[in-house]
């Protein structure tokens, strides 16, 4: 396991090319960063900051403008390597397959063995708590056992690295929760390295090693909080006083950076980007 | 399921009163009456020439669907893939969608003269833009979500295409076969009460010119019973296609 499922970024950026005469969107960077594997590492920041196109980066599914991202001393380049994978906030379930040929795709587009597939899905339905859904269509089911079904879809796949888009962001507040801790019995179990990028202070308090805190755009990282949490951490943390003192600095940080966004702050600031 | 057999039979048995209705207030010579109309419509059924007319209706009907069918596939899946081209068309379809088809008859005539190509030609004209709209708004709709998905998970561009855009497209495409099929028939019945020498909008149009109250009802009836049983089947197969979504 060790030294497997690491993420290095070394002076990483983007920048989108303008169209029809507007200006270049200078979206990301650069940045540095060293993901450890087996750590479960999150970024939070204000709404287009560039955390999605960070992920992207991260997956391969974008190529950082300037840079080096690797992924076990690998480089990616616009390709996502073997060993990750991603859920995303939409829903990704595939409608037209039942939630037991959900998880099975990933595994038979890769030609695995009709008795191996089988022995995997059940074994990732168990783990999720759908092995009573195996036979019901995306649409039967509530958003958030939809979302259930895709990290088991990317699960069964066992990746190394496990990057997530605000996965909970379309559930509510209780579910959003009890998916934390779900999510937290998942990094535990399998070992992978998690990021998850999200907007929410209090899931980035509770579920990281780590928690990134982006500036406005072009996104940068303005700090880095490590929380102290032991290995075996739950929800319930929220109540631990030390939980107050994490978020309170992540949102010290992170509410001049989200006023700053709307453009309320730093006049300066912007006159400079013009 | 219970309750909703009743609200079939009700709608039904209402769908009767009515006509009866109808009937007593503006009498038999201008809507027969429906007791008379079933049995005319069933004495029909039992008369060989009136089947010719069925299979030669049938016959432009189907091969119409089927030209409509995979010509608008092709054409809006094209459409769809490349977005360039697509916004090109989108309006032209559009205005090929909406113009009355029955203005550009006298020129379909005259390329195809009065046979079962021009039924086809004119059948295939209604039903073709809607299908060619529908599929290339289900390519373009397809939720970007699905593309990433398939992209990390490494598809090539082929499996991409077969195993995650067609399925997610499929549901928007059985809408549009549904409507442009429905089209389609007008359109090849158009045909025939125009110009045709065969066929059950000939017969229809026949019956008009005799002034026959009951026939004309018959073959109405006939038809909409044909056409209700279309649209039911192929919303049966879109529903099996969305999986309730």
């Amino acid at each position: 396991m060790a030294a497997s499922g690491q993420i290095s970024l070394r002076g990483v950026t983007k920048v989108f090319p303008g169209h029809d005469g507007h200006p270049d969107v200078h979206a990301l960077g650069p940045v540095d960063l060293d993901i450890a594997a087996g750590e479960f590492f999150s970024v939070v920041g204000p709404s287009g900051c560039g955390k999605s196109t960070l992920l992207d980066i991260l997956s391969g599914l974008s190529i950082a403008t300037a840079g080096t991202a690797t992924f076990d001393d690998k480089p990616l380049a616009g390709e996502v390597p073997d060993g990750i994978g991603a859920v995303f906030q939409q829903d990704a379930s595939f409608f037209w397959l039942n939630v037991w040929d959900n998880v099975a795709f990933g595994l038979r587009r890769r030609g695995v063995g009709a008795p191996e597939v089988a022995r995997r899905v059940d074994q990732a339905l168990a783990f999720m708590g759908l092995t009573g859904f195996a036979r019901a269509y995306p649409a039967q089911l509530s958003g958030g056992m939809r979302q259930r079904v895709c990290i088991a879809r990317t699960l069964v796949l066992e990746p190394k690295v496990l990057l997530l888009d605000e996965p909970f962001g379309a559930l509510d507040q209780q579910t959003r929760l009890l998916m934390g801790d779900e999510l937290l019995r998942i990094w535990r179990e399998t070992g992978a390295t998690v990021v998850l990028i999200t907007h929410a202070l209090d899931e980035a308090a509770m579920l990281s090693d780590r928690v990134a805190v982006m500036s406005a755009r072009p996104g940068r990282f303005i700090d880095i909080v490590t929380t102290g949490w032991p290995r075996t951490r739950d929800s319930r943390i929220v109540s631990d006083a030390r939980f107050g003192a994490v978020t309170a600095r992540l949102w010290e940080k992170l509410r001049e950076e989200s006023l700053r966004a709307m453009g309320v702050a730093a006049p300066h600031q912007d006159q400079r980007q013009e | 399921m219970t309750a909703r057999r009743l609200d079939h039979v009700l709608l039904l048995v209402g769908f009767l009163a009515l006509w009866q209705l109808l009937h007593w207030a503006v009498g038999p010579d201008v809507v027969a009456s429906p007791a008379a109309t079933i049995v005319r419509a069933g004495a029909l059924l039992g008369t060989p020439a009136f089947w010719g007319h069925i299979n030669a209706t049938l016959t432009a009907f189907a091969l119409a669907s089927v030209i409509s069918i995979v010509g608008g596939i092709a054409l809006g899946l094209w459409l769809g893939l490349r977005r360039f081209a697509g916004d090109v068309a989108d309006p032209i379809l559009g205005t090929l969608y909406s113009i009355p088809k029955i203005t550009l008859y006298p020129i379909i005539l005259l390329m195809f003269g009065l046979g079962v190509s021009a039924k086809i030609a004119f059948g295939v004209i209604h039903g073709i833009f809607p299908i060619a709209i529908f599929a290339m708004n289900a390519v373009r709709n397809v939720a970007p979500v699905f593309r990433r998905t398939a992209r990390v998970m490494r598809l090539s561009p082929l499996a991409t295409a077969a195993t995650v855009m067609a399925p997610a497209a499929l549901p928007e495409i059985l809408a549009g076969i549904r409507v442009g099929v429905a089209l389609t028939l007008l359109g090849t019945l158009i045909g025939e009460l125009f110009a045709a020498t065969s066929g059950l909008g000939f017969v229809l149009i026949r019956a008009m010119d005799v002034h026959a109250v009951v026939d004309i009802l018959a073959i109405t009836l006939l038809l909409f019973c044909f056409a209700a049983c279309v649209n039911a089947s192929l919303r049966l197969v879109e529903r099996w296609a969305r999986h309730g979504g």
